[in-house]
């Protein structure tokens, strides 16, 4: 088994490992560097639990392997909020709309809805939907979420905060 | 309407959107989920499974699996053999079959666990369980219902596969002639596919052992306080000895109840290893070997009189049970529902559990179901075959207001069910008339588009009619600081219990909702709660939180007006300031009173304790049930066989709403498993008893994409619990089903009627509908093993019916008299008991022994037959009729056991 050095930014601090070469990214954010908001709800790429933002794109980080993450810069929704605590405008918006229960497949939908609002081009609200319709929610049956996608298409998230 | 139940007046917060305390923790990556636990010294583990479905265990060969580096141990049954460990039902009895964690000598499913690896990490542990060689010798597996009833006993010291039994194996005359007499009779029959539960974060468990006799377990379940107990049945330890910490839970939906054959060998293998372990379930052993759910086929037949009334009503209901089932269902509880909101005269039924070589059954949100899609599903069709409206037809049938009090046709008791009441309202908001006219329209140019309405009841908040399901408490206190703290008996897998109980008890205490927290999540904090199971957590909870503030308050009062000079009945709390009616100036905060309330004894009235803390336990009424209609609109498109839901509105009465965004999600996520049922989900099992959906690309849940925005109704009935709340956990999934099929069977109906209506309406199977072929084989595949068990019917035949029918022989050799050791089996499992009889004449006396108590009865003999009566209170009130045959040293016979059906019973002269 290769093992391999790897040196990363995980919310904006530097993280040194050395990691085995079939470790996924996934394992790595929770078990080595901490960040246990990463979930894993398949371990095969379906369900969207894993969705972390690589480089600024939403990337399901139990496909991805750590040793490919070398150099990268990388965010879990552990580094969305701010430090004061005051929450990303998704966080917000999930928020309000009472869109999770169990919090086990929040994670993902937040990093997948921040990826496509971080930039500066304004996604649609189809765009939003398309981009949730790969992620899975056993609790909600999506009304929230669906609405907090439609209130960050809009632009209107965040303004009651 | 509502003596009981604390009037809700001035409510601050009770019936608020309120925002969820659970969220900014889960939205930060904050949650605390078993996986996200790691201990000092931590190992993990990985199960070796059976390959095969059904066989001899020749030999397990383990040792290129201890060979691998960073592999500390392997254990087999053998091993784990060293700790005394007996599995126990959801209902806390040991299991009906002898059921091992670790397979013993043979196995009885596809991935039933044989072998647990320990070692440094996951990666390493499933490396080594991989190299696992395992010899077997195969037997054929019993893998259908239809195999069931003609194969081989699964478990060789049962008779047959009969797991558990009730009703009458031969329709009733009377019933039989109601049924054939009446205007009109149809029949629907439901074959239901098997399901997964599917929570997102499947099962595991941290297990370590702390001191001689202790155990702590982090564990992703319904209620910590449920497995402590559950655990320390298992291991005949007090239950004090085992810590149970679940803070977050990722879904559950009945998988989570206890633990079971994985988290149990862990256990122990923690208690024999010494270390901390973690075994983490992955999504292809939750899909593929966690405890599935339904697989059921009923057929139902209605009678109805001319103007469609209802007349008579049978049903036969199998249900597949696995081999190692978490309690046997035998399908009594969707009999006892069946007809309960409608006016039945006569109704009669066979329902049966089998056991088969397949994964053994568990709950899955409202495991009674079928009774509504089964129904509800016959209902429409009657109606299109009669030529009545579907909602005339119910109107005319349903149970409604005025006609309560009243009892169901099995005897249920209903004194403020509103089913019509909801079909009404949900009438009253979707135009039927416009909708047929653009549905005859859309038919014009080829476009499909159906409405289905459902209505049903549900039992919730069951308390006090099984020992598991008891009461809630509360435990609230002001805090010297005077904030609130409350530490519930509740437990939340994403019901917000944390958000609803702040609610409540910042409602009735006159604090700020910010200023009040709820533990829960630990059983060495809050006493024993079952948890999320039978939709209870918000009505008996939320009862006992209501009452243990409003007793606090009155402390509070007691206090503040010794303190203030002032009649506690002119004392005011609000918004956490305690003020004195008509004497602004007087006014305190409750922090300064609680800081005298523990810190200055000598202040304190003498007859008032120090300290602001209440507990409550709640025992409400032993059942509340909720109501609701449904409706739904779509679109089936006749190239594609693709359903395309339109509207889905919701009209629910479920009381006292304390939090609406609660009870919606609620709603909302059983719906969406209801549509995951009828369009998408399934788990299929091959013929040799392989499971064969390995991950979500196989087994299809539903995405944002398939679920439309969902429309509610809420109408507000108190309850008779306090507070007024019913529950609403697992409606969604209860009513869901129906409704969709009765909107796509509408949609389809220029086509014909589904015939059977199989779960999934894939896509195929709805173009076979509609081109009139059977496209998706499906009736192919049903009749082939139909046709296997109709041959070997009957040699089933005698194992089922060779008792008590048969004319006994005179046997005057036969001795009756003495004691006699009997076992009959009931629903609620085998029941022990010894009978003492003494005959005289055609008389015949003596007393019935359990670990019950003693029964006395009187009764009659003739030849070699007794029978007699006996009158029991539990699980209800109820006559049970004994007519027992009596034959050398052996008995056997019957036992009706009123609106339950009947029992067998057999034994032995001691
Ligand atoms: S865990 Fe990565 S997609 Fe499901
Ligand atoms: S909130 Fe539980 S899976 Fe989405």
């Amino acid at each position: 088994m290769s093992d391999h050095h790897i040196e990363l930014t995980i919310n904006g601090r530097r993280h040194v490992a050395d990691v085995e070469g079939r470790m996924t990214l996934a394992d790595m954010l929770r078990d080595d560097a901490g960040y246990t908001g990463v979930h894993l709800g398949c371990e095969h790429g379906v369900c969207g639990a894993c969705t972390v933002i690589v480089d600024g794109r939403a990337v399901r980080s139990c496909l991805m392997l750590a040793a490919q993450a070398d150099g990268a810069e990388v965010t879990t929704v552990e580094g969305l909020a701010e430090p004061d605590g005051t929450l990303h405008p998704v966080q917000q918006a999930m928020r309000e709309e009472h869109a999770l229960q169990c919090g086990f497949c929040t994670p993902g939908v937040v990093m997948t809805l921040a990826a496509l609002t971080g930039g500066n081009e304004k996604p649609t609200e189809e765009a939003l939907l398309g981009a949730l319709s790969g992620h899975i929610c056993r609790c909600t049956g999506y009304q929230g979420i669906r609405r907090a996608a439609k209130r960050l298409a809009a632009g209107t998230a965040g303004a009651a905060a | 309407m509502n003596a009981e139940a604390s009037g809700i007046n001035a409510a601050r917060y009770i019936g608020e959107r309120v925002l969820r305390k659970e969220d900014p923790r889960l939205l930060t990556g904050r949650g605390q989920f078993v996986d996200d636990i790691s201990l000092p010294g931590m190992l993990h583990c990985a199960f070796a499974r059976s390959m095969i479905a059904r066989g001899r265990i020749l030999s397990i060969d383990t040792a290129a699996a201890r060979d691998v580096p960073g592999v500390h141990a392997v254990y087999t049954a053998e091993d784990l053999a060293k700790v005394s460990f007996t599995m126990h039902t959801f209902f806390m009895v040991p299991t009906s079959v002898k059921t091992p964690t670790l397979a013993e000598d043979h196995v009885a499913y596809v991935g039933e666990p044989l072998a647990l690896v320990i070692a440094d990490s996951r990666y390493i542990a499933e490396d080594a369980a991989s190299l696992i060689e395992v010899e077997y010798e195969e037997e054929e597996p019993v893998v259908t219902l239809a195999d069931a009833k003609s194969g081989p006993p699964v478990h060789p010291e049962l008779e047959n596969n009969i797991a558990g039994q009730m009703g009458d194996e031969d329709v009733d005359d009377e019933l039989e002639a109601a049924l054939n007499g009446a205007a009109h009779c149809m029949t629907q029959r439901v074959i239901h596919q098997r399901v997964s539960q599917s929570p997102m974060e499947t099962r595991g468990v941290l297990a370590t052992r702390d001191g001689p006799e202790e155990l702590t377990l982090y564990i992703t379940c319904q209620s910590p306080h449920a497995v402590a107990r559950w655990v320390s049945l298992a291991l005949g330890l007090p239950q004090a000895a085992i810590r149970v910490i679940a803070k977050d839970v990722g879904g559950a939906f009945g998988l989570k109840n206890h633990p079971w054959k994985e988290e149990s060998s862990v256990i122990i293998a923690a208690m024999l290893f010494g270390r901390p372990l973690k075994w983490i379930e992955d999504r292809y052993e939750n899909l593929t070997t966690a405890n599935p759910a339904r697989e059921q086929d009923i057929t139902l037949r209605i009678a109805f009189d001319g103007e469609g009334r209802l007349v008579a009503s049978h049903s036969e209901y199998d249900l597949n049970n696995g081999a190692y089932p978490q309690a046997v269902d035998e399908g009594m509880a969707a009999q006892m529902f069946l007809w309960s909101a409608y006016k039945l005269p006569a109704y009669g039924f066979l329902t049966r559990g089998w056991y088969t070589n397949t994964t053994g059954l568990a709950a899955y949100r409202g495991p009674w179901a079928m009774e509504t899609l089964v129904r509800e599903t016959a209902l429409d069709k009657a109606a299109r075959a009669m030529g009545i409206d579907p909602v005339e037809l119910r109107r005319r049938n349903l149970v409604s207001l005025a006609d309560q009090p009243t009892t169901s046709v099995l005897g249920l008791p209903l004194e403020d069910i509103t089913p019509a009441e909801c079909l009404e309202k949900l009438v009253g908001n979707f135009d039927v008339a416009a909708f047929r006219k653009e549905q005859a329209e859309a038919r014009g140019q080829g476009r499909y588009l159906g409405l289905g309405i459902a209505a049903y009841i549900e039992p919730t908040a069951s308390a006090g009619t099984m020992g598991v399901m008891t009461g809630e408490l509360a435990q609230v206190r002001i805090e010297p600081t005077g904030k609130v703290t409350a530490t519930m008996s509740t437990h939340s897998q994403g019901h917000g219990t944390a958000t609803t109980m702040a609610q409540v008890i910042a409602d009735r205490l006159g604090v700020p909702y910010e200023d009040v927290t709820v533990f829960e999540g630990d059983n060495s904090r809050g006493g024993f709660g079952p948890g999320a199971a039978g939709s209870r957590q918000g009505v008996i909870a939320g009862g006992a939180a209501i009452r243990a503030s409003e007793m606090l308050a009155d402390k509070v009062k007691a206090l503040a007006a010794h303190l203030l000079n002032a009649s506690p009945d002119n004392i005011v709390i609000a918004e956490g300031m305690i003020h004195v009616e008509g004497a602004p100036e007087m006014s305190r905060s409750l922090g300064e009173i609680a800081g005298i309330a523990y810190g200055e004894p000598d202040r304190l009235p003498p007859d008032l304790g120090t300290g602001l803390e209440i507990q409550y336990r709640y025992q409400p009424p032993p059942m509340t049930f909720t109501s609701a209609a449904h409706a739904c609109v779509v679109e089936v498109d006749a190239e594609t066989g693709f359903v395309k839901i339109l509207r889905w509105i919701s009209s629910e009465d479920c009381g006292t709403v304390i939090n609406p965004a609660v009870v919606e999600g609620q709603i909302s996520g059983g719906l969406a498993q209801a549509i995951g049922m009828v369009l998408l989900e399934e788990m299929p099992v091959d013929e040799r008893g392989n499971p064969t959906a390995a991950t979500y690309k196989d087994y299809l849940l539903p995405a944002v994409s398939d679920i439309p925005e969902f429309e509610f109704l809420h109408a507000n009935t108190p309850s008779k619990s306090i507070g007024g709340m019913r529950g609403v956990g697992e409606g969604g999934a209860i009513i869901g089903p129906p409704t969709l099929v009765n909107a796509i069977a509408d949609a389809l109906s220029p086509f014909g009627e589904i015939d059977v209506l199989e779960l999934p309406l894939t896509p195929s199977k709805i173009l076979g509908i509609i081109e009139g072929r059977d496209i998706a084989g499906t009736e192919a595949r049903r009749e082939a093993p139909a046709a296997a068990t109709q041959e070997s019917a009957p040699a089933a035949e005698p194992a089922a019916s060779s008792e008590p029918a048969a004319a006994p022989a005179p046997a005057a050799e036969t001795k009756i008299d003495g004691d006699w050791k009997m076992l009959m089996k009931t629903p609620m499992g085998d029941q022990e008991m010894t009978g003492h009889f003494e005959t005289s004449g055609s008389a015949v006396s003596g007393y019935l022994a359990s670990p019950e108590g003693n029964q006395d009865f009187a009764g009659t003999v003739e030849g070699n037959v007794v029978k007699f009566d006996l009158k029991v209170e539990k699980p209800m009130k109820i006559t049970l009729k004994y007519n027992l045959t009596f034959e050398g040293d052996s008995v056997s016979g019957k036992v009706k056991l009123g609106m339950l059906g009947s029992a067998k019973l057999s034994g032995e002269r001691i």
